[in-house]
């Protein structure tokens, strides 16, 4: 009955003892246990009632070397880079990490930026003792099987510490690129971010496909902010339209620290993404923006909870999505206010437009309060576009496929503005203005 | 009662078929659920062939049911091999023989809801030789609805005067097999209400069980189906705002209502069972489906309830807007105190061209209660610009209180413009200050702020109606605050 996970199972038998720290060894053996007990999820599992991972599981994807044999040119990096941002960067080709494309150097002193295998593998008791403290505590391997796959499968993907009263000014770009290899493949990206009290970065993740080849990404980032630390994190979800995506952030919040996740899907023919923030201890506030665009037969199905485990916790949440095409999207949005968790305040946005009759989106934001100080709310709409609002464009002389993507991209453009950096906003805006028809004409209209 | 059991086990394991026969005499079963049991109920009730296969396939089907486990509620389990599935309607004897032998507590509720000393007999069960203005006022009725041509009367009564209607439209909207609870009531339904409006008829009055009195002992699986032909309206009341004394802890009711074209009906429940004492002890478990199906285009059905007893209320009164421009409407109050848990909320299934729904609901949870909305709006891909709106509010007194909301919007029409919005807090400590500061005392003051919180709902009831669920209000969150 469980011969999907067979492949997985002897793939992890040739991962041998590449790493052979104790502690990890058996993190890893107890994640796979967990996932050859559990197997795939079921579409009957309530958290996964409305996505059928069916399609993952029956095909048999690499997860070991061959999938290194790839080679990808300082070329075909650049075109995908932030050209002008000056930013530390780590780049992975087909879920294996490049040294020889990736640029950490100059890091202030204390400060670890390093590919996790490398780190894991070093024989650095400092460090060690931070991996061991921090590695899988924030991911809950029995909440997803994908994460305990990940967990099982933990080799490449980014390690940062920052340490107590450090400001990085760079952010730090990660790519995690894609291409067609001999055999379709499965990637298991595992991040682990430590920020150290009163410390501040800037993280983006990108996954990013460069043709259209069938592979699947199953990526975990796990966080975990000591008192007053600020990261703002982005990531940014451009698979190529054959793969299959899975993501999982986790967030563990201490004292007044501020977490601020931006999330936009815009590639992936089945695409997950789960975010998970803990609020700790007083003070701490998280942020969640998201924005999904889904055309032709795209599947993307965001989750995100928030957990206020303690008083004067803050969140707030604003998710929108444009549907195209036969596409469907998924939002469920969860804010559990637990007891004795007093002067809560957590409020909650989704929209949606429609913009064909064989989209269909299936959305839940939901709210379990336990404790009775608290401001909460939330809203979930799904539409078309105004029709005032085309006349409007119309009587103005405004052909109607251009007033249709001016405010589609108007729609779109409530969940960019409120990103602080830059950079990462502009090329955003860029590749929305893309998705939609006649970009070149809202080019036009909108950079004067 | 132990008679009788030697005789059911004597029966058991005998197989149906090979004809089996009961003594349709005796006045109750043991307790224990079998196909035995079932055609029981069904001879005593001299129901037709038909009717009992319908209850046997039912039952057949149940057994292969699980009890469900996804609300949010927390169920002892329930043995239903312990319960009796029929006892004949109690002789005058069994109650209590005056107001003394009453619970002093149950009374003084009565009192504060200023039911009349008649009426509290009736109520509480005493043993009266019928209600004197009950009577008189049911029979006057009787006649006037006899003139417009609708029919309303007991279920038993509608299978025996009306089998065409019955099996016509029973099940249609509530398929036997179509949950665990619903599957159980199918099987062994006992009594409960049947409405039939013909065509044309606009109802001349308000039709509420209060005035039926032949209806005052359906039993815990209550079976309720009004039929709303073409053109057609119906304002229909079921419960009433005085708690109920009752035995039995579990109900498994079903409702099922049909609109044909063009047609109304208005429902409106306040359900006021025994919640159980301050400490979670006992209690009503009410387990019902309601279902509205409106089946002809520019039809409307609009449910509106007041929930404020039962120690579990498991309840989503849903629309199946099947009709082009029909219309289908959840307003809800719901109130949890102690130790009280609620799991309600609404489906709204979007079929038609046109439709439009609006559910407007608000909880209030108080002390140790959970309370949860859970709802449903699907806009299929026929329902061209199908319009929902919701909007649930909850509002928590007490720090180990909950409430919770368990949305679920599936559209599938991008002409289709669906919103919902819901809101979490306690009650405003400037509201309260405001009218502190004003003279009025801290409970009246709470109360004021509670039904300005539910005027929304209350204002689609019934006058009467509207002015009892106000001080029942009051009165179930007695005690909350302070």
């Amino acid at each position: 009955m469980n011969t999907d996970i067979q492949n997985y199972l002897n793939d992890f038998e040739q991962l041998g003892n590449d790493i052979k720290t104790d502690w990890f060894s058996k993190q890893r053996l107890s994640a796979l246990s967990l996932f050859k007990e559990t197997g795939f999820p079921s579409s009957r599992q309530e958290n996964w009632k409305y996505t059928n991972t069916r399609p993952i599981a029956k095909e048999t994807f690499s997860n070991t070397s061959t999938r290194q044999s790839v080679s990808i040119s300082a070329e075909e990096i650049d075109a995908v880079r932030f050209q002008d941002l000056d930013c530390y960067e780590l780049v992975f080709i087909n879920g294996v990490y490049s040294r020889e494309h990736s640029r950490i150097d100059g890091l202030a002193k204390g400060t670890v930026i390093d590919n996790m295998a490398d780190a894991l593998a070093k024989d650095n008791s400092k460090n060690n003792e931070i991996l061991k403290k921090h590695l899988a505590q924030y991911a809950d391997n029995k909440v997803s099987p994908f994460t305990a796959l990940n967990t099982a499968f933990i080799q490449h993907g980014t390690y940062i510490n920052v340490p107590k009263n450090t400001v990085i000014e760079k952010p730090i770009n990660i790519l995690y690129l894609s291409k067609e290899s001999a055999k379709p493949f499965a990637a298991h990206p595992r991040n682990l971010i430590v920020m150290g009290e009163h410390s501040e970065a800037t993280l983006i993740e990108n996954y990013i496909g460069l043709d259209d080849a069938n592979y699947f990404t199953n990526a975990v980032t796990e966080v975990s902010l000591a008192p007053s630390a600020i990261m703002k994190h982005y990531k940014i979800q451009q698979e190529s339209l054959n793969a299959y995506h899975i993501g999982n952030l986790n967030v563990m919040q201490d004292k007044d620290s501020r977490f601020e996740s931006n999330s936009i899907s815009l590639g992936g023919s089945l695409v997950r993404n789960d975010i998970h923030g803990q609020l700790d201890a007083e003070g701490a506030s998280i942020v969640m923006n998201g924005l999904y665009m889904t055309n032709d037969k795209q599947h993307v199905d965001n989750h995100t909870r928030v957990d206020h485990l303690k008083p004067n916790t803050h969140s707030s949440e604003n998710y929108r999505g444009v549907l195209n095409g036969k596409s469907r999207a998924v939002f469920n949005g969860k804010v559990v206010v637990h007891p004795q968790a007093q002067k809560i305040e957590a409020h909650q946005n989704n929209a949606n437009l429609l913009l064909s009759d064989n989209a269909e989106i299936d959305t839940k934001p939901e709210l379990e309060i336990y404790a009775d100080d608290v401001k909460c709310s939330h809203g979930a709409t799904a539409g078309q576009l105004d029709q005032d609002m085309l006349f409007y464009l119309r009587s103005r002389a405004i052909d109607e496929g251009t007033a249709r993507s001016l405010l589609t991209y108007a729609f779109a453009d409530e969940v960019l503005k409120d990103i602080s950096f830059t950079p990462v906003k502009n090329r955003l805006e860029y590749l929305i203005v893309g998705q939609l028809p006649d970009a070149k004409l809202i080019r036009e209209f909108t950079n004067e | 009662m132990s008679t009788n059991s030697e005789k059911m086990e004597d029966l058991v394991g005998k197989d149906y078929e090979h004809g089996f026969v009961t003594d349709i005499d005796s006045d109750t079963v043991a307790p224990g659920l079998n196909e035995e049991v079932i055609t029981f109920i069904s001879k005593k009730k001299e129901e037709p062939e038909w009717l009992l296969e319908w209850r046997l396939k039912a039952y057949r089907h149940w057994l292969t049911m699980e009890d469900p486990t996804w609300a949010h509620l927390d169920i002892e389990h329930i043995d239903y091999q312990a319960i009796s599935y029929y006892s004949a309607p109690k002789k005058k004897e069994d109650g209590p023989q005056s107001l003394d032998e009453v619970d002093p507590k149950l009374l003084e509720t009565y009192e504060k809801l200023g039911i009349p000393l008649q009426e509290q007999k009736f109520l509480a069960g005493v043993a009266v030789d019928a209600v004197f203005d009950s009577v008189s006022v049911a029979t006057t009725f009787k006649g006037k609805l006899a003139d417009a041509g609708v029919i309303f009367c007991s279920f038993s009564e509608a299978v025996k005067d009306h089998p065409e209607l019955v099996k016509k439209y029973l099940g249609s909207v509530v398929p036997a097999a179509d949950n665990f609870f619903a599957a159980l009531n199918s099987a062994v339904f006992t009594d409960g209400s049947f409405v039939y409006i013909p065509k044309g008829v606009r109802c001349p009055m308000e039709l509420s069980t209060y005035f039926r009195i032949n209806a005052s002992n359906t039993g815990q699986f209550e079976r309720t189906l009004i039929v709303a032909d073409e053109a057609s309206h119906v304002s229909y009341l079921e419960g009433c705002t005085a708690p109920m004394r009752d035995e039995n802890q579990l109900h498994a009711a079903v409702v099922e209502l049909v609109a044909l074209e063009d047609a109304e009906i208005k429902y409106s429940t306040v359900q006021n069972w025994y919640p159980g004492d301050e400490n979670g002890v006992g209690g009503i478990y009410n387990f019902v489906t309601k279902r509205a199906d409106c089946r002809g285009d520019n039809s409307k059905v609009s449910w509106t309830q007041v929930e404020t007893g039962s120690a579990i209320t498991w309840k989503y009164p849903s629309c199946i807007l099947k009709g082009d421009n029909s219309v289908g409407e959840f307003y809800s109050v719901a109130v949890t105190n102690n130790y009280q848990q609620a799991d309600t909320g609404t489906k709204m299934i979007h079929l038609g061209k046109n439709t439009r729904s609006t559910i407007i609901s608000k909880g209030i949870s108080a002390k140790k209660a959970q309370q949860s909305y859970r709802g449903l709006v699907k806009v299929s891909k026929s329902a061209d610009n199908a319009r929902n709106y919701t909007q649930c509010d909850s509002l928590l007194m007490g720090d180990q209180c909950g409430a919770h909301t368990f949305p679920y919007i599936e559209a599938k029409n991008s002409s289709a413009k669906v919103e919902h919005e819901a809101t979490t807090s306690k009650i405003g400590d400037d509201q309260l200050f405001y009218c502190l500061q004003r003279g009025i005392k801290e409970e009246d003051a709470v109360n004021m702020i509670v039904n300005g919180f539910c005027k929304e709902v209350f204002k689609e009831l019934p006058m009467e109606f509207a002015v009892e669920a106000q001080k029942l209000l009051g009165i179930t969150l007695e005690g909350a605050v302070g």
